[in-house]
């Protein structure tokens, strides 16, 4: 593989300090690190360091969205020819799902184009390399919207996600909001008609999703069945609808620890306490809705959740606790997972404030009692 | 009093290289040099010109502030050249050892017969002073001052770190000398930590003192985080703390009446031939450590001191005063094509799982590293801070209180607890970042502003 390595030596003068295509220098930079570790070694400190850095990191949860991803696709091949064809009809298991790549693989390319085209000049404005975080967001933006959603709007919703919701506050490790999600709420907002109306399905696909026809007032016998919600054949966001695909996501991530299990069980307790208040039979919401998916992918953001150990479980319990009231007293909103997360992460700071003035207390007693 | 704690959080780095237990004869160089650099907080006012002629413990300098605390020379011989780096500062006095050693003669002692105000004068006279260090801050300590605890941890648990139960095996007698010198200066408050594996005839179980037991994984070597545990450093509180080392040296000032800075330094690391344990001063250029020579054709970087929170001292480097160890690493330059997206890895280490390089030793491998310097990535903005929380048996928040070093607000440093870590107690967390923020060079900085702040 030497030769990758002579190519990247041949072209990088002409994008150091000075070349002439200078000012591409941090896009430069970051594909020459993505193909290369790079041979820097420790000055300051340390002589020696792990060998994890946040590539790694972020690749392995994109590597846990890849279930959903690919469930997806199929389900979305599946809900067209649901709504076109009788059951018994059905076309194969490939069909199916080239119907739904074709369908969710534009949503994925114009989030990674769009994000990570911003994201690349606000480096190369900044002198800053280019940050891996997108890596993650731009995989979980395709994931949680509809698969009708139009592209231009996508478009845009990334842009304000990444702009607004990152970069003004100064790129990724500094943001106060899940940036994916705020991409959803964003669109949400804006063309509420396209998230949650009838418009939702249109292109042959039929039916709302299972929350929002509760929201409706359908009666729960006529929803899909309890086992279809769980396995994720049913209408919703891209990546939402399969709490199995999501439970394997779960897995890598609790497995590799990259996501905190005490947001995740904190999350899922909140939800069931709240839940046994309402006329909905807890196991339901657990697989209805972005619950779980918010709940494994978003709501364990290391940098939008607290920072405190103690605060994560204040946090994730909030956080399903606020999911559940959402769709149970508010008939505005069906879905709650976005809206709770989002208002937790504003907490976060607040909640890991509490956390740290214990501790100050705690320490300064403990050593007065020393003497 | 007794008492143990266990630590779950740290970590042991398995590195290979470790020390064999074996010694070479004493080993000694032509050049000795005395840096500023080990003494952190002072300022040198040299006492000798180039050319000067010294003995074991002559004054070579003295430190501005307290003129009182004189650092002397580890060998005798002539002072060969004063080096000076940026704006001129000292960053070294370098002495041309002469081939028999001379030793300034202090007056022999019992610690128990003269006034705590004697043993004071004789331990600033001799250059033994420097040797305790001072919380908070890791400074020197002050002469004028009574500390609330004396401090000693007989373990090293760093990576690669000497095997104090093996270079104190015949130190008995000095280490108990350095402990009664230590009662006297500060009666009854002399604490010692011990490993939980320590044997029962290992030197420092018959030594007097405190005793406390801790069991786990890096840092609970560290006398910072014992001291965590058994005696917390708060504001406007001083303790201090000394290695064996310094204990041992104190001893034979008061046993013989001279300044012998020998130690057994363990020479490591996965770039040498042969590893082992030999004897030498304190300064001694670490290009004279041959009997354990480097593998040929590797382009390794010494490090006077541990992996973690040693000093870079190049080929023709010096050992540090406060070092018993050196460690010989490769210098990690190389590139590797796409190396953070390759699933195995299985020659990497890494304490988090997203690499399965921890499975390695079931699947046939040591389990032990050759890690070499590479950064492993590039420095980005603080993401995981949780990982820095699994490797630091203390009740403190890292992440919050780098945050606020960097934000530069003192109130808060002290809120988090300043007071109670040094960078060497951190750096396990410095090497776990996949942020790669350099976290002991931001707490140095953040300690020396308090410095500042302070006075």
């Amino acid at each position: 593989m030497k030769w990758v390595e002579k190519i990247i030596e041949k072209i990088k003068p002409a994008f150091s300090k000075g070349g002439r295509l200078s000012f591409l220098h941090s896009t430069f930079n970051a594909f020459e690190t993505f193909l290369l570790v790079p041979g820097t070694v420790t000055g300051k400190g340390s002589h020696i360091r792990d060998c994890n850095d946040l590539k790694r990191v972020m690749i392995v949860v994109v590597i846990a969205l890849v279930p959903c991803l690919l469930f997806g696709m199929y389900n979305t091949g599946l809900q067209h020819y649901l709504a076109m064809v009788p059951k018994a009809e059905l076309p194969g298991f490939l069909p199916v799902f080239w119907y739904g790549f074709l369908k969710v693989l534009p949503l994925v390319i114009v989030s990674y184009v769009v994000g990570l085209g911003i994201e690349f000049t606000i480096a190369q404005i900044r002198g800053h390399e280019v940050n891996e975080g997108y890596l993650v967001t731009g995989m979980l933006i395709p994931l949680i919207v509809p698969v009708t959603i139009p592209l231009w709007m996508l478009a845009l919703a990334v842009a304000f996600a990444v702009l607004i919701g990152k970069e003004i506050f100064g790129g990724t490790g500094m943001n106060i909001w899940n940036p994916a999600l705020l991409a959803r709420a964003f669109l949400f907002f804006s063309y509420p008609a396209y998230m949650t109306g009838d418009k939702v399905w249109v292109d042959g696909i039929s039916g709302a999703t299972p929350l929002a026809a509760l929201a409706e007032g359908t009666p729960l016998q006529e929803l899909p069945s309890w086992t279809d919600m769980f396995l994720g054949f049913i209408p919703g966001s891209v990546g939402e609808t399969s709490l199995v695909c999501i439970l394997l996501g779960a897995a890598i991530l609790l497995y590799t620890g990259v996501a905190s299990w005490k947001i995740m069980i904190s999350c899922v307790a909140g939800a069931v306490l709240i839940a046994f208040t309402g006329n909905i039979p807890v196991h339901y919401h657990l697989v209805m809705g972005g619950f779980a998916f918010g709940c494994v992918f978003m709501a364990t953001d290391p940098v939008t959740s607290p920072q405190t150990e103690t605060g994560k479980w204040i946090y994730g319990f909030l956080t399903g606790a606020l999911t559940v009231t959402i769709r149970l007293f508010n008939p505005g909103y069906p879905e709650g997972m976005m809206l709770a997360i989002l208002l937790m992460n504003t907490f976060s700071p607040l909640i890991d404030h509490v956390v740290v003035s214990v501790n100050v207390k705690r320490r300064i007693k403990r050593i007065a009692s020393h003497g | 009093m007794s008492a143990c704690y266990k630590f779950r959080r740290g970590l042991d780095i398995p590195l290979k290289g470790s020390a064999h237990l074996m010694t070479a004869p004493l080993a000694s160089s032509s050049l000795y040099t005395l840096k500023p650099g080990d003494f952190k907080n002072t300022i040198p006012k040299l006492l000798v010109r180039e050319g000067d002629i010294v003995q074991a413990g002559s004054p070579v300098y003295c430190d501005k502030e307290h003129p009182e605390i004189l650092f002397t020379a580890p060998v005798s011989g002539t002072i060969h050249a004063i080096v000076r780096g940026e704006k001129r500062k000292i960053t070294g006095v370098q002495i041309l050892a002469d081939e028999e050693q001379m030793q300034e003669l202090f007056p022999v002692a019992d610690p128990e017969q003269i006034t705590p105000e004697r043993i004071r004068e004789l331990l600033l006279q001799s250059g033994c002073w420097p040797l305790i260090t001072r919380r908070p801050y890791g400074t020197p300590a002050h002469p004028g001052e009574t500390p609330k605890a004396i401090y000693i941890s007989c373990f090293d648990s760093a990576p690669l770190a000497p095997h104090y139960d093996f270079t104190f095996a015949e130190s008995f007698e000095s280490l108990l000398m350095g402990i009664r010198v230590l009662e006297r200066l500060c009666p009854g408050k002399v604490h010692l930590g011990l490993r939980d594996t320590t044997s029962p005839h290992s030197v420092f179980r018959r030594l007097p003192g405190i005793m406390h037991t801790f069991s786990g994984p890096h840092p609970a070597g560290n006398p910072g985080v014992q001291l965590h545990h058994v005696c917390p450093v708060g504001k406007d509180q001083v303790v201090w703390t000394l290695t064996p080392m310094g204990l041992s040296i104190i001893g034979k000032l008061f046993l013989n009446g001279t300044y012998d800075t020998t130690r057994m330094v363990a020479v490591t690391g996965s770039a040498l031939t042969r590893t082992g344990y030999i004897s030498c001063h304190a300064g001694i250029q670490v290009s004279a450590l041959t009997a354990f020579p480097l593998k040929e054709g590797i382009q390794a970087r010494i490090i006077s001191g541990n992996p973690l929170t040693g000093d870079n001292a190049g080929p023709d480097g010096f050992l540090g005063f406060h070092h018993q160890q050196v460690t010989c690493l490769p210098e990690g330059g190389k590139r590797e094509l796409a190396g953070w997206a390759r699933p195995l890895r299985l020659n990497k280490f890494s304490a988090a799982r997203t690499y399965i390089s921890y499975l390695a030793p079931l699947l046939g491998k040591t389990g032990r590293f050759n890690l070499d310097t590479n950064l492993n990535g590039g420095v980005r903005a603080f993401v995981l801070t949780r990982d820095y929380q699994k490797v630091l048996p203390m009740d403190i928040f890292v992440s919050h209180l780098i945050k606020a070093i960097l934000a530069e607000d003192i109130d808060k440093m002290e809120l988090l607890g300043i007071y109670e870590v040094l960078p060497e107690d951190l750096a396990l967390c410095e090497f776990v970042c996949p942020s790669k923020i350099e976290i002991q060079d931001i707490l140095q900085k953040g300690i020396d502003l308090m410095i500042k702040e302070m006075q």
